[in-house]
């Protein structure tokens, strides 16, 4: 083990240059997000994710973006073990019938402000499963929806650039704009 | 003559299912089944249902015989097979849940994926019934002096899928573990009924998102089995070596995963860079970190380029080199091996008469993998070892989660070395109407089942798919018995079955 962490000081890190935040989304979210909410969050956003369904496919990227190629960290952005604790809710998943209510839980237990992120193609508007009778399809159909990151599942780094651009618009000063 | 042969031969054949033999029984030969099933002298590879007719897929292990039954349920019930063999519980429950169908004198009789929010009863029957309110779901008692419960989901504090553990605990000490499932249903086999090959196809790989290779491997086969086409050669090695690229991601994630449940994240980082990296290169290499929709009936949508094979000799030497110094890390570090072994331990007896696969069966001594036990392109023509266990802890389940690691690169180098050139897909119409095909494929939590039936026009009439977490869940709950709480997360890691694969 020794050998291990004396490697880990002389070697280069891992982690790359970070990507730039999407124009698009930029866009999206500068129409959601108000100047106090700006001020209040400064350069950090505590993220809860909700999985409403979805094949777990958008989780494992998520989990990705810990490993120390991506180290979501370094930008302030942390995945939190409680609504309560977080200021964006990450939703994956068509939103089975079964979830609808822990979703709609979830979402009155995080504190305002708050903005939703639905991930993946199936948050949506359903994806492929939409149309059945177990699925309400779509994230927006249950709480509203800042942000949307589309895939199948969406690259780490394509969730990042999204984040990046969520981060950007809420630390923007309020005179800057 | 085998047991299983007997009630096949009992019943009446049914012409055109392909790869293994389908007969219909009358209720006692399914009832003998059941026994057989209790006897441990067949294995329960699958229970599902139709509108009027409930099919069993067995296993004989020592002849390596499989064999489908399927009982008509005229009067909308069947003899139930839980009574005599617990691990047919859930299946029994979902059939009800799904057609209505009613076991006769089953153990448990609460519903299991119903919920009580759709806007129908028995969804997949022909004509469903109206929806009842939802009643509160009665979870089991537990008596005993200072008892308390700790009610978890479906919401998780990790970045996890959607389910509900209630713990009964005495202290710290669990007493009873009851596992709530279903919150992901998606209703997927009711998509599949009349879906086209491609849209099957396409459902198949979002079953389970970590196992979307070995799901359209899979579907891909049984429906191939289905039209009788095949593959190409090249086509089918692609396949494997998509399917050890998928198993060796899942494992370095696991293993880095189940160290960082004991508080030590340096594995966990450093297993994570070599999963990191091994997408990286199926990325490069199949256009798809994941390899989704790259495995298709008749064959797979993407050719390798040597390019890509240049991607994956290096990842896999990349892994060669750093792995066994990681695997010494986890073997001498005392903290680490104190939370791990011994803890969790499932019984050998209780993989056997689950029939549990993957790493949590050969963690507890049963000897079943798929690509040894019944064969199937490529690996028939590869040279591989099944790692085996018995002490059936979380250490043994790392054990083996290393040793698969340790066996998959070899297999990706036999895949590289021999790869065969020409056409990687062909042509799967057949024209013939009604036919039916079921395949399994080891994928990296154990066999995945995929039965299907095709009609007229190439097109899905029903398709079940069976994820090994059905019969790995209830296990998990025995496996917990006894441990403290904090070493829950530990247990539920090592384990690692899905909740989407399982609540489809």
């Amino acid at each position: 083990m020794r050998k291990l962490l004396f490697e880990g000081l002389i070697r280069h890190p891992l982690t790359e240059r970070p990507p730039s935040p999407g124009a698009a989304a930029a866009d999206e979210l500068a129409a959601t997000l108000g100047n106090a909410a700006r001020r209040r969050l400064g350069r950090s956003l505590s993220i809860r994710v909700v999985d409403a369904g979805s094949c777990n496919g958008c989780e494992l990227e998520m989990h990705a973006l810990n490993n120390a190629f991506y180290d979501i960290e370094r930008f302030g952005i942390r995945f939190v073990a409680s609504p309560r604790h977080a200021d964006v809710l990450l939703v994956t998943g068509p939103v089975t019938k079964n979830m609808r209510e822990a979703l709609e839980r979830t979402y009155q237990a995080t504190p305002d402000p708050k903005w939703i992120v639905a991930i993946g193609d199936c948050a949506l508007d359903g994806g492929c499963f939409a149309g059945s009778y177990a699925v309400i399809g779509g994230v927006s159909a249950v709480v509203p929806v800042d942000l949307h990151i589309p895939g199948c599942p969406p690259p780490p780094a394509e969730i990042l650039r999204g984040l990046l651009a969520l981060l950007e618009q809420v630390s923007v000063q309020p005179h800057a704009r | 003559m085998s047991a299983l042969t007997t009630l096949i031969s009992e019943g009446s054949l049914v012409a055109d299912h392909a790869r293994w033999p389908r007969a219909i029984v009358d209720a006692k030969a399914w009832g003998r089944a059941g026994a057989a099933l209790a006897q441990n002298r067949l294995t329960l590879l699958a229970l599902w249902g139709e509108a009027d007719i409930v099919h069993m897929a067995l296993l004989e292990a020592e002849s390596a015989e499989v064999g489908v039954i399927s009982l008509e349920c005229p009067k909308g019930g069947f003899p139930s097979v839980s009574r005599h063999h617990p691990p047919a519980l859930r299946l029994e429950r979902t059939i009800h849940d799904l057609f209505g169908l009613k076991p006769r004198g089953p153990l448990d009789d609460r519903p299991w994926l119903d919920h009580g929010h759709w806007d129908k009863r028995y969804p997949l029957r022909d004509r469903p019934a109206a929806p009842s309110a939802p009643s509160p779901y009665a979870f089991l008692p537990s008596d005993g002096e200072s008892l308390h419960q700790i009610a978890v989901g479906p919401v998780h504090a990790g970045i996890i899928e959607p389910g509900h553990f209630r713990f009964t605990a005495n202290g710290e000490a669990v007493v009873r573990l009851e596992e709530r499932l279903g919150y992901a249903h998606k209703g997927i086999e009711s998509l599949m009924a009349g879906a086209e090959l491609d849209r099957a196809a396409q459902l198949a790989g979002r079953v389970s998102g970590d196992s979307t290779v070995a799901y359209q491997f899979a579907f891909a086969r049984a429906a191939e089995a289905t039209l009788g086409a095949s593959a190409p050669p090249r086509a089918a090695w692609l396949r494997g070596l998509m399917a050890e690229l998928e198993r060796l991601a899942n494992h370095l994630g696991d293993i880095g995963a189940i160290c960082n449940d004991a508080s030590f994240s340096l594995l966990h980082a450093h297993c994570g860079v070599l999963r990191e990296q091994v997408l990286r290169a199926a990325d490069f290499a199949f256009g798809h970190r994941l390899m989704r929709d790259r495995i298709v009936p008749g064959g797979v949508a993407a050719d390798l380029s040597a390019e890509g094979i240049t991607a994956i000799r290096a990842v896999t030497a990349e892994i060669g080199r750093k792995f066994p110094e990681l695997v010494e890390v986890y073997d001498n570090t005392a903290s680490l091996q104190d939370r791990t072994v011994s803890t969790g331990v499932l019984k050998p007896e209780l993989a056997m008469q689950f029939g549990a696969g993957g790493y949590v069966g050969r963690a507890s001594g049963r000897n079943f993998d798929v690509r040894r036990a019944l064969p199937y392109a490529p690996y028939d023509c590869l040279s591989f070892e099944v790692p085996v266990l018995s002490e059936g802890d979380v250490n043994a389940r790392v054990w083996i989660r290393i040793r698969e690691v340790e066996q998959s690169i070899s297999l990706v180098e036999q895949i590289l070395a021999r790869l065969p050139g020409g056409p990687v897909r062909a042509e799967v119409a057949s024209g013939a109407v009604r036919r039916e095909g079921m395949a399994l494929v080891e994928g990296f939590r154990g066999d995945v089942l995929v039965w299907v039936r095709v009609g007229a026009k190439e097109k899905v009439e029903r398709c079940h798919l069976r994820d090994p977490s059905w019969f790995q869940w209830p296990l998990l709950e025995a496996a917990v018995e006894g441990n403290i709480v904090a070493d829950f997360p530990l247990c539920n890691k090592s384990f690692n079955c899905s909740y989407s694969g399982h609540d489809l």
